[in-house]
């Protein structure tokens, strides 16, 4: 076991990929003499070389367009959009080519590629370096999503992800980076694409959260142990395909459930959470289940008082919480 | 980097295709692949209107572009990214008139996509032919993708992506030359400019005369060939494949040619295009400029050509009985191969 940020452990994970299978390799805007503009890639260029760690022109759609043929000639390609405020231009590119490719070929092709990209705020990133991607992306057949808290999750999944046989979206957030650090285990530590994970036991409240918010679950659930409350926090760690049997057995155990994440509300995750619920613990239920999320504002804004006002904090999610507790 | 422009039928008068390096059988097989190619398109539109399949889309006009291109390729060794007209590409690069009627008719045994997509959505793993979307453009990173894995192994495959000249308008185009310019990846850029995307002309499409004046941006050549004329198609693949394999960078290719039907079977081309522009192609049409040369030439002979249509027609024919009576897929596998591992599942 070593102790890791997030961003070391996205590092070690690629590094380790990359020494493991020659057919592994990263591209994207500043990944290669750069490092990554957060360093995620530090020190893989000069380790691998340039044609491992390539530096893409400052163009999102072919970064993933070319990462889509490279994957179907042989290769295992990791591409890096900068921001997920700038996957848009390859829009196209991921849901009408990478997601469709299997299907649209009867199993023919399949594309074995893993798209890395940092989102969230809290970091003073304004409206084009905070957004978060997820309700989007993960409403895409085709696409797998996943969304690590921590360290271990962080690069187990991107080790899961890089040998996935499907393409893998894989976000991590950028205040996690250097903010969450854990132990990382020895070894392989894969884990596994659509199993989420309980973080916390608890009986009496569920929080289900991914992320960054995750960690501020468990904050809260910390806090509300002191109050008396016995919360639950059930890390999602795959967006989609989701772990309904999960996030079943969560709300059929506690009977009242609080979704946190800080994407827009509308049509959010949170709702797909609540959905199946509804179907899978109707008779569980001793409240409504409720969530905190973003608001419907187009994203966080500069000023630390408006990014403030966008965010579910620990304080905002400690009084919901209290709130369900005591419904 | 100037645009070079080949002249038509400017040199090596009757033995052309041997100054080429091809013997009279390849000379001769490269016809019957054009022609089976519009054959099997012909007989699409006669079975859509007739009303027992609903859509064509038509690579009639194509075809010198299309085989001479891929005459100059290694089938097995390079890939191919079509695009949806290309029907001469993947019959070159071994799909057969089966695959295509069955692709035709959306049947089970379809290999493109076993149902799912429409015609023209070409797609085999095992011959190398990339699977094809509908958006245009999409394909050249795609294509750049696949060269830059050859690259990266240090293998001399080469890939061949088509487009139309309305895709050219696409910044997935740019971007997909741009990135093989600067890392000259071995990849042949064939723009099959047949003057329309659906009904714009080319004048509203873009500002210049050749899209092939567009490399000279991205640092590799640019030549204009005569689409209709398929020995100059595939005399300057050949050197743009060779340039390619030694590791020399990429090579745009604009062939000019015409489509000779509509769009599609619900396009109506009477709309935006002068039937006299129409049959003044027609008179240029590939197969029949191809066919008087081969003749001219003495490689096809009446004994010769009379083997080659009823080879035609006899594949045509069984391919569309079989696939017109082969099975629809079961309502059960709408929900598979989304993805290649299920984890549902």
């Amino acid at each position: 076991m070593a102790s890791r940020t997030v961003i070391e452990a996205i590092r070690e994970a690629m590094d380790q990929e990359m020494a493991r299978d020659p057919s592994v390799f990263l591209i994207g805007e500043d990944v290669g003499q750069r490092g990554g503009v957060f360093l995620a890639s530090d020190g893989l260029h000069k380790k691998y070389g340039e044609y491992r760690v390539l530096d893409s022109p400052l163009a999102e759609s072919s970064i993933v367009g070319i990462a889509i043929g490279a994957a179907v000639n042989g290769m295992r390609p990791i591409a890096e959009i900068q921001f997920a405020d700038f996957i848009a231009p390859a829009f196209n590119q991921i849901v009408e080519e990478a997601a469709r490719f299997c299907y649209r070929s009867g199993g023919d092709f399949n594309l074995p590629m893993v798209i890395r990209t940092p989102y969230g705020g809290g970091v003073h990133g304004a409206l084009y370096h905070s957004q978060s991607i997820e309700a989007t992306y993960g409403h895409i057949p085709g696409l797998k999503v996943v969304a690590p808290s921590n360290p271990a999750d962080a690069a187990g999944l991107l080790k899961a992800a890089v040998r996935d046989p499907d393409p893998v979206l894989y976000l991590e957030h950028k205040r996690t980076y250097r903010l969450i650090r854990g132990e990382v285990p020895d070894g392989d530590g894969v884990v596994p694409i659509g199993k989420a994970e309980v973080k916390r036991e608890g009986n009496d409240i569920g929080l289900i959260a991914y992320g960054l918010m995750l960690n501020y679950c468990l904050e809260v659930a910390e806090k509300l142990a002191a109050e008396g409350v016995s919360a639950e926090v059930l890390d999602l760690r795959t967006i989609k395909p989701m772990d309904e049997a999960a996030v079943a057995a969560t709300a059929k155990k506690t009977g009242k459930v609080l979704v946190v994440h800080e994407d827009n509300r509308f049509a959010g995750i949170a709702a797909e959470v609540i959905a199946i619920i509804m179907e899978n613990a109707f008779d569980s239920l001793d409240a409504p289940v409720m969530r905190l999320t973003g608001p419907d504002v187009p994203a966080m804004p500069f000023n630390h008082v408006l990014e403030e006002a966008f965010l579910p904090t620990p304080e905002r999610i400690l009084a919901k919480a209290r709130e369900l507790a005591a419904y | 980097m100037a645009t070079q422009t080949r002249e038509v039928e400017a040199k090596g008068g009757q033995s052309r295709h041997r100054s080429l390096g091809l013997s009279d059988e390849e000379a001769l097989h490269i016809y019957e692949v054009m022609r089976l190619a519009r054959a099997i398109d012909e007989r699409m539109w006669l079975i859509n209107r007739q009303g027992r399949a609903p859509f064509v889309i038509s690579c009639q006009g194509q075809e010198g572009a299309q085989v001479g291109v891929s005459a100059a390729l290694k089938p097995g060794y390079d890939w191919v990214v079509p695009y949806y007209r290309d029907a001469g590409v993947v019959l070159w690069f071994g799909m057969t008139a089966r695959d295509q009627m069955l692709s035709f008719f959306a049947r089970r045994e379809d290999p493109s996509s076993g149902g799912r997509q429409m015609p023209g959505h070409f797609g085999a793993r095992r011959l190398q032919i990339l699977t094809t979307g509908s958006p245009v453009g999409a394909q050249l990173p795609h294509a750049a993708g696949l060269a830059l894995a050859f690259k990266q192994r240090k293998e001399d495959g080469v890939t061949a992506v088509f487009f139309g000249e309305g895709a050219s308008s696409q910044g997935d185009v740019h971007e997909a030359m741009n990135f093989a310019g600067i890392h000259k990846l071995g990849l042949l850029f064939v723009c099959e400019n047949n003057g329309y995307a659906i009904s714009v002309a080319q004048d509203h499409q873009v500002a210049i005369k050749d899209l092939a004046d567009r490399a000279a941006g991205y640092g590799f050549p640019g030549v204009v060939v005569d689409g209709n004329d398929v020995l100059a198609c595939y005399e300057v693949a050949k050197e743009a494949v060779a340039r390619a394999r030694r590791g020399e960078g990429a090579t745009l290719i604009e062939a000019k040619t015409y489509r000779l039907t509509a769009h599609s079977s619900d396009d109506d081309d009477r709309r935006y295009r002068q039937a006299e522009e129409v049959a003044r192609w027609r008179q240029k049409d590939p197969i029949q400029r191809y066919a008087k040369y081969l003749r001219e030439s003495g490689s096809l002979t009446d004994a010769v050509e009379q083997d080659i249509t009823e080879r035609i027609n006899q594949q045509v024919d069984e391919a569309t009985e079989y696939a017109e009576n082969a099975p629809d897929p079961s309502p059960d596998s709408l929900a598979k191969f989304v993805y290649k591992q299920d984890i549902r599942g």
